[in-house]
């Protein structure tokens, strides 16, 4: 048995997009600290430029926010223009951040059973 | 001189123009059992909300400002007033006087007499540059060297004349584009006196306001994601309130009996929202860094935030101007049960075959809702490479033009699919809506005089 597997990142972690003209924003944070280190050490941002491959970004740069144990991908003129000029659906590029979520990641057996065994808020812990 | 407060609470009652109108309810029921300075704030100005508050402005010069503003203050304007509970809002947007006016009626009909409401202006440059300046200064695209028709340009005041509005005693602040922080950082500078250099506190106010300014994407609001983010009472999501001490530290809450959830997970999201470089966060109050941020659980729905660092304000102040730019065109269809993949495709190749004969040079973009839609991009690459077989597509094309036949070719070529297929196709719906588009520009800080004044003392 291999001791890593392949899981989603939508487990590990969760995200929020922003756009601002033609840059979209999206935010990568982990459900449990003990992941950041997995995540920054797949989640680059040639990686994450790859999944967002489709909507070509000119430039794609991650800033890493280890307090928070989050990320931010700043990903330029990914949104075909922006809400004023797009002619897709969502031209904020708002549900996109689920196009990150979509991806998956190799994480460590014991690494993953620590992280679904510990809440990571004191608020999951309540009724 | 007045005592500094220990604490100033300000609550969110709207995140954007259209959010829910008894959102505030809870809030100033919650607002009104405190003690010490408390402030209602409204962000309701998007990016392109103000163009459209300025066209509606041309038809009717009494109108402009915030479709909702009744439906938002109507719940709430009475309790504030009696608990003197401050509203601090955007909701002017094209049109702070025609608001404040509005207001003032509404306070009226509620049995106040007299109320002391202030308007903050200056934020409209239309008239203060030329095309030509403003494309000199704008940044990024090139929209403006064209030297179109200007329906608004407007800069983001900061924090300083809210401030000096509520400094004048107003009840309620009404302003047009003002930075989306400032409508919180306006209070605090007011409440605590903090000076408009001391860096750190306006870093740590701004932190707030943005914390703040979407109402409820901090509360639970937007975050929602079933079996991975479970949020409780969506139906009665509380929104946000913050609770500032002087030194800039703050807890953030929401009104007891409410929906919706705060903690660490839901407030990183919100933190990060919109944000590029985390270290160099610009408003025109302050260059905030939130790397060094740090979140704690502070009881139930409650987290404390602190961390938050400032540099000197930027030189400039950011404008959006925002142009016509033309129509565009949706039509849809759809396709349901066996081979429907199949037949969503032909009908595209059939539209986009015909279309490049009748309209040639028209960008055209096809969506296959149920294939392939929101994830897509306008080239078509990933619906191209889509394999699945969904049991109910809907096609969705959409044009731009600055005309108006091509566009009504295309959908007129939609319609036609009714009786020239593919197979059972249905549904069809088709619109044409005006278009605008917006650009961003740098504005000398020296250019923009900012101005406040009270409505009950002009004749």
């Amino acid at each position: 048995m291999s001791d890593t597997v392949e899981v989603p990142l939508h487990r590990l972690a969760h995200a929020r997009a922003g756009d601002k003209g033609n840059r979209l924003n999206v935010s990568l944070i982990c459900r449990h600290p003990a992941v950041y280190e997995t995540l920054a050490s797949q989640m680059t941002a040639e990686a994450v430029a790859a999944i967002y491959a489709s909507r070509r970004p000119s430039h794609v740069v991650r800033y890493d926010l280890p307090k928070l144990h989050a990320f931010n991908f700043v990903l330029d003129d990914a949104l075909d223009g922006g809400v004023n000029a797009s002619l897709g659906l969502d031209g904020h590029g708002k549900s996109l951040s689920f196009l990150l979520l979509a991806a998956t990641v190799r994480v460590k057996r014991a690494l993953l059973e620590r992280v679904n065994n510990q809440p990571q808020s004191m608020e999951e812990t309540k009724p | 001189m007045t005592p500094r407060p220990a604490k100033v609470f300000i609550g969110a009652g709207a995140g954007f123009a259209a959010d829910r109108t008894d959102a505030a309810i809870p809030i100033v029921r919650d607002l009104a059992a405190q003690e010490g300075p408390r402030f209602l704030i409204y962000e309701t100005l998007g990016e392109r909300t103000l163009a459209l508050s300025q066209i509606e402005r041309r038809h009717h010069p009494d109108r402009g400002y915030n479709p909702l503003l009744d439906r938002f203050l109507e719940p709430v304007l009475a309790d504030c007033l009696r608990s003197g509970i401050r509203i601090v809002g955007n909701f002017g947007a094209a049109n702070p006087r025609a608001a404040a006016a509005r207001i003032a009626a509404l306070a009226r009909r509620l049995g106040f007499a007299t109320v002391r409401i202030a308007v903050v202006e200056g934020d409209d440059l239309t008239t203060l540059l030329s095309p030509e300046q403003f494309a000199a200064r704008e940044t990024g695209w090139t929209l403006l060297r064209e030297k179109p028709a200007i329906i608004a340009a407007n800069a983001y005041l900061g924090a300083a004349p809210i401030a000096e509005a509520l400094a004048g005693g107003a009840q309620v602040v009404v302003t047009g584009r003002v930075a989306d922080p400032s409508l919180a950082l306006g209070p605090l500078i007011h409440s605590f006196g903090w000076a408009l250099d001391d860096w750190q506190r306006l870093a740590a106010g701004t932190l707030a306001g943005h914390l703040l300014e979407c109402g409820s994407q901090v509360t639970g609001g937007y975050f929602a994601d079933p079996g991975f983010k479970d949020v409780p009472g969506m139906d009665t999501l509380g929104y946000p309130i913050a609770e500032i001490e002087s030194s800039g530290e703050f807890v953030i809450t929401k009104p007891e009996g409410t929906g919706g959830l705060v903690d660490r997970r839901t407030v990183t999201e919100q933190l990060l929202y919109e944000i590029h470089d985390p270290a160099a966060y610009l408003t025109p109050d302050v260059v905030l860094d939130i790397t060094d941020v740090e979140l704690a659980e502070a009881g139930r729905n409650r987290i404390r935030v602190k961390g938050a660092r400032g540099k000197e304000r930027p030189e400039t102040l950011k404008a959006t101007v925002c142009i016509d730019s033309g129509l565009l065109a949706e039509a849809e269809i759809s396709y349901a049960g066996p081979n429907a993949a199949a037949r969503a495709r032909l009908a595209i190749d059939t539209v986009r075959l015909r279309m490049a004969r009748r309209a040639p040079g028209l960008a055209l973009r096809a969506d296959a809702i149920g294939l392939v839609s929101i994830l897509g991009d306008t080239a078509g690459t990933s619906l191209r490479q889509a394999s699945a077989e969904p049991e109910d597509v809907r096609i969705r094309f959409a044009a731009e033009s600055m005309q108006r036949e091509p566009l009504e070719l295309l959908n007129g070529e939609v319609e036609a699919l009714y009786c020239a297929g593919p197979a059972g196709g249905g549904g069809v719906r088709t619109r044409i809506t005006p278009r605008l588009a917006s650009a961003s520009c740098l504005i000398e800080r020296d250019r923009v005089r900012p101005t406040v004044s009270f409505v009950d003392q002009t004749p």
